[in-house]
């Protein structure tokens, strides 16, 4: 059984973003950590692997500065190698760019039994990635997943829906897209962290992986500051102040 | 020239078409030239609301049998491309199927997607959208480089949906072609968790806990509220991550963008992820013991306190009124 999952490594989200003035894109120059969102498919694809009995969770990530610390975190977790695309020209790439890298990444790494992607990123969030790596490789695909399981070769994920969740199988090989929470991430631990430190990450252009024509046709034209939403009155607590709470409402006249 | 075909992914949910859908298709009506829906599943009952919104033509694939909507329907799109109605700008919801069907047809086509939206502009041959970034704050304006179609996705609520365009529209039959190894998932069960009240993304008064309530247990002050003021609770990422209440209850970027009348947080801090979903709501109040907490930012009446205090105070107080 094995696993390849696709993690992406962000500016820290507790730091507040900030775009790069020339080109309008997040900036992505300084330090990257792994996106918390897809701690939940790393863990995923450990249990996967784990329940099988045998066989290994690689992963694929694309950064335009050779940034590995968020690699090393997923591989810390137990993760054994990791491909990363490095390239500048990959600066500021769309979602199918993106999904067409990973797509040869992917098949860099050889056969792979599943292939595991958060449902979103936490920095740029356009959620279409994991549904177009899908097509590149043309397999099937469910995203959303919020439990996975695998039972005699068949896939078996509950997937959220807008009323609820469905049931649904799927034949191997296939991508599933995975919401936070599926899972709780392991912490790594310190002979984990020790570890990564030497397993391999091989870092590879987009050219080298055959992905030849790196443009997308879309363009950011002008950014602008929201209208601000006006902060209101603020009280503290006095033991009383719920009596605010009930005139307010009283004067909307929703009660 | 110009935007004169614009198709909208037509969702559907228990044979109607969802809101999100009517929303797209007024808004393309308003952008003018031919508007057609299409519809993954059989349009029987939704073909005359879609029209009353502005699709002339209802394109439907018929039962998908079980098939997951985004292969089969995106592989369908194509093959009506394939054969000849060439849209310029193809419009899908915010949603777990449109996100799926756009990002199929994406590739297929070998188009961009332009996601996350909440406004759109034509001038002549070229589309804008507007899509508010690090939470609301800032909003970033994109445009289409390459060739038609493009493929954007809207938020839900970003237009109003208006009906009074006219007839039925058209229903024409869009099968899916074969799939081969791409159509391997299929839905064996589908599960409806019910809930009571008004619906979180149309009731008038919402009331949303989050990690300050303490303990899941706490969210009964929460459900309790929400019944009182007869509204719908709702709930932070952190809490549905950590499993208190289910993810239908989750307002924010990920789960629902809501607009009610008022808006009441209770142990919410106010992450970007949460305010995106909610700041668009008429009036706010928040309760948090952090004074510091992003949420008082946007909020008309912030009360610095308890939760465990004001909340059952509040709960007594409503009740006493009867």
């Amino acid at each position: 059984m094995n696993v390849i999952v696709c993690v992406k490594q962000i500016p820290d989200p507790a730091l507040p973003g900030e775009l790069d003035p020339s080109t309008n894109t997040l900036k992505r120059d300084g330090k990257l950590i792994l996106d918390e969102s897809d701690s939940y498919g790393v863990e995923m694809a450990l249990q996967l692997v784990t329940a099988a009995g045998g066989g290994e969770v690689s992963l694929v990530s694309m950064a335009p500065n050779d940034e590995t610390s968020g690699l090393r975190t997923a591989l810390a977790m137990g993760a054994a190698k990791a491909v990363l695309v490095s390239d500048p020209s990959l600066a500021g790439a769309d979602a199918l760019t993106t999904a067409k890298v990973l797509g040869a990444a992917t098949k860099q790494l050889g056969d792979a039994d599943l292939i595991i992607a958060g449902t979103e990123s936490s920095d740029g969030y356009t959620g279409t990635v994991p549904e177009q790596l899908a097509e590149v490789l043309g397999l099937p695909s469910i995203t959303f997943a919020k439990t996975v399981e695998i039972t005699d070769g068949t896939l078996k994920v509950d997937r959220q829906t807008e009323a609820g969740y469905d049931e649904v199988t799927c034949s191997l090989p296939a991508v599933v897209s995975v919401t936070a929470g599926v899972v709780e991430p392991r912490y790594p631990s310190f002979k984990g962290i020790m570890a990564a430190k030497s397993k391999p990450v091989e870092t590879v252009t987009a050219a080298a992986l055959g992905v030849e024509s790196v443009s997308w046709a879309q363009q950011i034209v002008s950014v602008e500051d929201a209208p601000e939403r006006e902060a209101g009155e603020v009280i503290e607590d006095d033991g009383e102040s719920f009596n605010k709470i009930v005139e307010f409402l009283d004067n909307l006249k929703v009660i | 020239m110009g935007i004169d075909n614009i198709w909208v992914f037509g969702q559907l949910a228990g044979g109607e078409a969802t809101t999100g859908t009517l929303e797209l298709l007024t808004k393309a009506r308003e952008l003018g030239g031919t508007v057609s829906a299409f519809v993954g599943g059989d349009a029987a009952s939704a073909a005359s609301a879609l029209g009353d919104h502005g699709a002339t033509k209802v394109y439907a694939t018929g039962d998908l049998g079980g098939a997951l909507p985004g292969v089969a329907v995106a592989a369908a799109m194509q093959a009506v491309i394939d054969g000849g109605d060439t849209p310029d700008l193809i419009m899908f919801p915010q949603s777990y199927e449109g996100r799926d069907v756009m990002s199929r047809l994406s590739v297929k086509l070998d188009r961009t997607v332009l996601t996350n939206s909440t406004s759109v502009t034509v001038d002549g041959d070229s589309v804008t959208v507007q899509t508010p970034i690090f939470g609301g704050t800032k909003l970033v304006n994109s445009t289409f480089t390459g060739d038609k179609p493009f493929l954007a996705a809207f938020r839900p609520k970003s237009f109003a949906a208006e009906g009074g365009a006219g007839a039925a529209g058209e229903v024409v039959a869009a099968p899916v072609p074969e799939l081969g190894a791409t159509g391997g998932a299929n839905v064996t069960a589908v599960h409806v968790e019910e809930t009571s009240g008004p619906k979180l993304d149309e009731a008038a008064v919402v009331v949303a806990g989050g990690r300050g309530l303490g303990e899941s247990e706490k969210f009964d002050m929460i459900e309790s509220l929400a019944k009182q003021l007869k509204g719908a609770p709702g709930a932070s990422r952190a809490i549905v991550d950590a499993g208190w209440v289910p993810y239908s209850y989750q307002v924010g970027q990920t789960g629902k963008v809501v607009k009610p009348t008022v808006y009441i947080a209770a142990g919410i801090s106010g992450a970007t992820q949460h305010m995106v979903g909610m700041k668009g709501s008429k009036n706010i109040i928040a309760i948090n013991k952090d004074k510091e907490a992003p949420i008082f930012g946007v909020a008309d009446l912030g009360i610095v306190g308890d939760v465990h205090k004001v909340l059952p105070q509040l709960l007594e107080a409503l009740a006493s009124r009867g």
